[in-house]
């Protein structure tokens, strides 16, 4: 039950997904794509739904601090959030997840929070494998992994390689990633090759930069439609700053952990409502 | 003799009353007071100057506002706001006036929005009047918009006006390539006379895009790069001493510097009028840390007590702000 919400309103909400509960079965794995758009619920329509749906998962910390928790506890549960919003994506059609796990601000919590969350991820993403591969899920990571254990970085590696060929599902975790740097290290290879003489200044243009990116290449799930971002903050906080340039963005105030399927289905429908005209006018 | 509102509020953007906040409702409740006779836009407006009005009534208003701005003073107030100017189309045709007046009304709202700031202590304005993507539009209104522009700034370069007498410095952040040249010569004009301002400084973006700004300053980086070896290998032919290999790398600083907003601080608040969420290639390297707000309120209508409402937002939302702009300071 989202503390945030007046009793009220959760109740509203609540009546819905009730309803959209009975209505949408586990999905079977397997199922195909004709079978799983009818398991969508009644509110969303298949065919304006976001392609890619970026989340940047705030609140753990606030949601432990609130119930009296350790914050291990509160990013424990912000751990189930995320496999019920990649299940839910699974399930409803969206084609690419990007969630936003750690931010290259975030190194500068304390130690042991930090050394609590690279377990997490390495435990996640190793325990994970087995079901993205029966569900075709393709898993990456970007972010500065020079900063990562090693061992979370080899877990990485290879559950990168294992899932490589998957295509349900595109799920790209960004840990240790900062909008910001992603544009530096652009610039740097860049540089390089300007200096290797291989590339001259004038040729720069965006989609050559665009590829040089760590969320290249850049086809047409790259750029997220949606960018969803939990606990009440109005801002972008370095997160794929190039990347969300025409992205909707929806704030909530839900916490992470409490992020639920009655959030993403609110999220999904004002998606739908959204008038996205990319600076061009309809006529 | 100031002009009340001569039309219905079409607003239907209210203030929530948080009831957590409750030392908020004794400035909303003055607000509401405030709201029938705060100036506001009037499409019947010929000049930007009419805009300051005299009188008694004038002078009365002045003296409220500028006890509410004391009010506000108390807290953290922003440097720098940015705007993105969405709902002048819809304003119009809500008014059933002429389309391509929309956005005259709309850069009478950013004449006004300019003396609100610089009454408030808001030193730096930014404003998105148009994308490189809204070239893709009906030629007629595009046509109209670069009239409108040409014809704003021949008239602000000819006579006494309200830019020189806020002393304001004026930018216009773009590709300037893609204009026509009328257009061209009279911003590269304005730019110039007014450089050595020292009052507020208004930036307008115009023809612009952030992505293409973030690779302009790529290409510019890498060049001054390719320049830099070159000097140092032709400092080697003269028999000095040799610096490859230990150069820095590339910041964000070196970026920062071939921006467009050079020498401006990033915005503190990001409003997009009109409702919208989302932020259509704007600034989008500065407004890391900026608070977003979309108010439902179209451009036009954007006056006094919502740019009040948005520093307020603002204020409350500055502690969590300031960490996250700390943490990244120590981190970049």
């Amino acid at each position: 039950m989202p503390l945030s919400r007046s009793p009220a309103a959760s109740c509203q909400l609540l009546a819905p997904s009730r309803r959209t509960r009975l209505l949408t079965p586990y999905p079977r794995a397997g199922a195909t794509p004709a079978a799983e758009a009818s398991l969508l619920p009644g509110a969303l329509r298949a065919e304006s739904l976001p392609r890619h749906v970026a989340v940047v998962m705030d609140g753990n910390a606030r949601w432990a601090r609130a119930r009296g928790l350790p914050s291990a506890a509160g990013h424990e549960a912000g751990r189930r959030a995320l496999e019920e919003t990649v299940r839910l994506s699974r399930a409803w059609g969206v084609r690419a997840l990007t969630a936003f796990a750690f931010s290259h601000e975030n190194w500068s919590r304390p130690k042991v929070e930090v050394e609590f969350l690279m377990g997490l991820f390495e435990r996640v993403i190793h325990e994970s494998v087995a079901e993205f591969l029966r569900e075709g899920i393709r898993l990456r990571v970007i972010g500065d992994s020079s900063r990562l254990p090693v061992s979370l970085q080899r877990t990485a590696r290879e559950a990168e390689e294992a899932t490589r060929n998957n295509s349900q599902l595109d799920l790209t975790l960004a840990i240790s990633y900062s909008g910001r740097r992603d544009i530096v290290q652009a610039c740097r290879s860049l540089a390089q090759k300007v200096q290797d003489k291989v590339l001259r200044p004038e040729d720069i243009d965006e989609s050559l930069f665009a590829d040089e990116l760590e969320t290249s290449p850049a086809d047409e799930l790259t750029y997220p439609d949606l960018l969803i971002r939990t606990s009440g903050e109005l801002r972008l906080s370095n997160f794929m700053l190039w990347q969300s340039a025409y992205s909707e963005l929806f704030f909530t105030d839900t916490l992470w952990p409490d992020f639920g399927e009655d959030d993403y289905l609110e999220a999904l429908v004002s998606f739908q409502s959204r008038d996205r005209r990319f600076g061009v006018r309809k006529l | 003799m100031a002009t009340p509102l001569s039309y219905p509020s079409s607003d239907p953007h209210m203030f929530p009353i948080c009831s957590r906040d409750n030392w908020l409702s004794l400035t909303v409740s003055m607000e509401g007071f405030l709201t029938s006779c705060s100036p506001s836009v009037n499409p019947k407006i010929e000049k930007p100057e009419d805009m300051v009005k005299t009188g008694v009534l004038a002078r009365f208003q002045n003296f409220l506002r500028k006890c509410l701005i004391a009010v506000i003073s108390y807290g953290p107030m922003p440097n720098h706001i940015a705007f993105i100017m969405d709902g002048n189309r819809r304003y119009a045709k809500c008014r059933s006036i002429q389309q391509g007046a929309g956005h005259r009304v709309g850069f009478f709202a950013v004449v006004a929005n300019l003396l609100y700031c610089y009454e408030m202590g808001v030193k730096y304005m930014t404003v998105y009047a148009f994308s490189i993507d809204n070239f893709k539009r009906d030629p007629k209104e595009v046509q109209s918009l670069m009239q409108l522009m040409e014809e704003k700034i021949n008239e602000v370069l000819e006579k006494q006006s309200v830019i020189d007498k806020l002393n304001c410095k004026v930018n216009f952040w773009g590709n300037l390539e893609l204009l026509r040249e009328p257009a061209r010569l009279a911003a590269q004009k304005l730019m110039a006379s007014t450089a050595g301002n020292t009052g507020p400084v208004l930036s307008v973006c115009i023809p612009y895009n952030s992505t293409s700004e973030i690779v302009n300053a790529v290409s510019e980086v890498c060049a001054e790069r390719r320049e830099m070896l070159q000097g140092e290998r032709d400092g080697d032919c003269n028999g000095q001493a040799a610096n490859s290999g230990v150069h820095p790398e590339i910041s964000v600083a070196d970026l920062d510097r071939h921006m467009y907003s050079a020498g401006c601080p990033d915005p503190d608040i990001v409003i997009r009028t009109s409702g919208e969420t989302r932020l259509s290639n704007f600034l989008l390297w500065q407004t890391t840390f900026s608070h977003l707000q979309n108010p439902d309120t179209l451009w036009p209508d954007f006056s006094f007590r919502h740019l009040v409402w948005a520093v307020l937002q603002y204020q409350r939302a500055y502690p969590h702000l300031e960490q996250n702009r700390n943490l990244a300071k120590k981190q970049l």
